[in-house]
């Protein structure tokens, strides 16, 4: 049985092979919180910006929906397995006759660190930045990647 | 001393179903500026994950609806660790007070926002009447 755990997340504790129960636990709470009217997604750190993590055998990968950045704005930062991502998001000025109907989006600076349940190569991160997307592609250290056993 | 606010995060609000979907997903509203100047009415909105071909804006009568298609980034083969936001498809209405000239909207998609230039109709001339004494 694979144990994983993430200490950072308040709201997220042992990941085991009772996945499915905690999925369909997660659907039970996504349907009652529709009915009451709550947020759809309510399991997160409250940290800007949002993530989301997964990995395959060999790397971990980070994704976070930031729009209207700059690659450059971004920057990254990694240390053991600790990752760092903080940047500025700026909304330009439209000059002084206009008149708003709405304003919901919003601009500021953010800074998140993201504890990876493993150690990682940090040398050899690569980070994209598409449609708003960032996408970040994380090895694992050889240490941590999981070892194919022959039987003899 | 001009001093930057933190942004804050927020889950993505979802789009009440008014009619039944069919399309499996969740629906999501994109945050939205509108203002206008004395020409056009000007939209921005914020649909990460959106391509150019993938989203469609639609101007009938009066009402203008945007609906952007989100393809998933993850391969199959990948496990959650964990997942603070859903993707999905954004969508989002609006009813427009002021005529628009439709042959010369405009749309720019850079970065996850959507830019839309709505120019307003010119109003017709005032015109002179005249009466003729008969």
């Amino acid at each position: 049985m694979i144990i994983k755990r993430m200490f950072d997340f308040p709201n997220y504790g042992w990941r085991s092979a009772f996945d499915d129960q905690e999925r369909i636990r997660r659907e039970m709470d996504r349907l009652f919180g529709q009915v009451a009217g709550q947020a759809y997604w309510p399991t997160h750190a409250g940290v800007f910006p949002l993530v989301n993590v997964t990995e395959d055998q060999d790397h971990f990968y980070i994704r976070s929906e930031i729009p209207g950045m700059k690659s450059e704005e971004i920057s990254m930062s990694a240390t053991g397995r600790n990752l760092s991502i903080s940047g500025e998001r700026k909304i330009a000025s439209e000059g002084e006759n206009v008149r708003y109907h709405r304003r919901e989006r919003e601009d500021g600076k953010f800074s998140r660190v993201i504890a990876l349940p493993s150690d990682i190569e940090v040398g050899k991160i690569e980070a994209g930045y598409v449609d708003g997307i960032l996408s970040i592609k994380i090895p694992k250290s050889e240490a941590a990647k999981p070892k194919q056993i022959t039987v003899k | 001393m001009t001093e930057t606010k933190e942004l804050q995060a927020k889950g993505k609000v979802e789009v009440p179903a008014s009619a039944e979907q069919i399309k499996p997903g969740p629906m999501f509203t994109p945050n939205v500026d509108i203002f206008e100047t004395d020409k056009e009415i000007i939209m921005l909105a914020d649909i990460p994950g959106v391509k150019a071909p993938d989203l469609t804006i639609d101007l009938r009568d009066d009402t203008l609806t945007l609906t952007g298609e989100v393809k998933p980034l993850n391969r199959p083969e990948e496990d959650d660790i964990l997942i603070e936001y859903q993707f999905g498809r954004y969508y989002r209405q609006f009813t427009l007070a002021e005529v628009i000239d439709q042959g010369k909207i405009d749309a720019a998609l850079n970065d996850g926002v959507l830019r839309l230039a709505l120019p307003k109709l010119e109003k017709a001339m005032p015109r002179q009447i005249t009466i003729k004494a008969g």
